[in-house]
């Protein structure tokens, strides 16, 4: 709700900012780019910390297990949602590719439970960093 | 690394319920809450899937 946002006239211009100081905007991409970045950037120290041992733990594990790191552009609708889905990692994700972990072709089971595991740590890292910019917005109470 | 099916579930199941539990609710007390009764329906739903199986293919 806009009313929930108040605005600051700063260097450039109109900024949302929140009650805390932190902007919903800020919040988000923190949240998205550094797994539970966004809630500690708010102070909320214990939210933030478990949140980014349960994405790191699940990623982790994902790329333990060998599972599959989705690649841009491959032409598979599945692959190609797969991918978003791992996206939601933010630098983690740049950083498989970056460094080569996880398998490109799933060959057991547990493997793929691997890729499943690095896809829901995506996932959950989005709602995450959404529910930080709910906090820092007021939209969500506490 | 290997784990067994069922270490898989308990693990995907903690890391997913204490996230949506905080990510839920508003209130400490109720993210426990929400984030042990979302543990426990992800595994009971696993296992009570895995029983079904048994028994469509028995």
């Amino acid at each position: 709700m806009k009313e929930n946002y108040p605005l600051t006239v700063g260097d450039k211009g109109l900024t949302e900012v929140s009650a805390t100081g932190t902007s919903p905007t800020l919040a988000l991409l923190a949240g998205w780019l550094i797994p539970g970045a966004g809630h500690l950037l708010l102070g909320k120290w214990i939210r933030g910390l478990l949140i980014a041992v349960s994405v790191l733990g699940m990623f982790a594990i994902g790329i333990a297990l060998q599972g599959k790191v989705y690649l841009p552009n491959t032409g598979e609708p599945l692959d190609m949602l797969g991918f978003a889905g791992d996206l939601g990692s933010g630098l983690l994700y740049g950083l498989a590719r970056l460094l080569g972990w996880g398998q490109a072709p799933v060959l057991t089971a547990i493997a793929d439970y691997g890729g499943k595991f690095i896809v829901v740590a995506g996932l959950l890292n989005v709602v995450a960093a959404v529910d930080a910019h709910s906090l820092a917005s007021g939209r969500k109470r506490s | 690394m290997t784990i067994s099916h069922f270490s898989a579930v308990i693990l995907f199941s903690l890391f997913t319920s204490i996230v949506f539990g905080i990510t839920q609710r508003a209130e400490p007390k109720m993210m426990v809450k929400f984030g042990a009764f979302c543990f426990v329906l992800f595994v009971g739903a696993t296992i009570a899937a895995s029983w079904a199986m048994y028994f469509i293919k028995h």
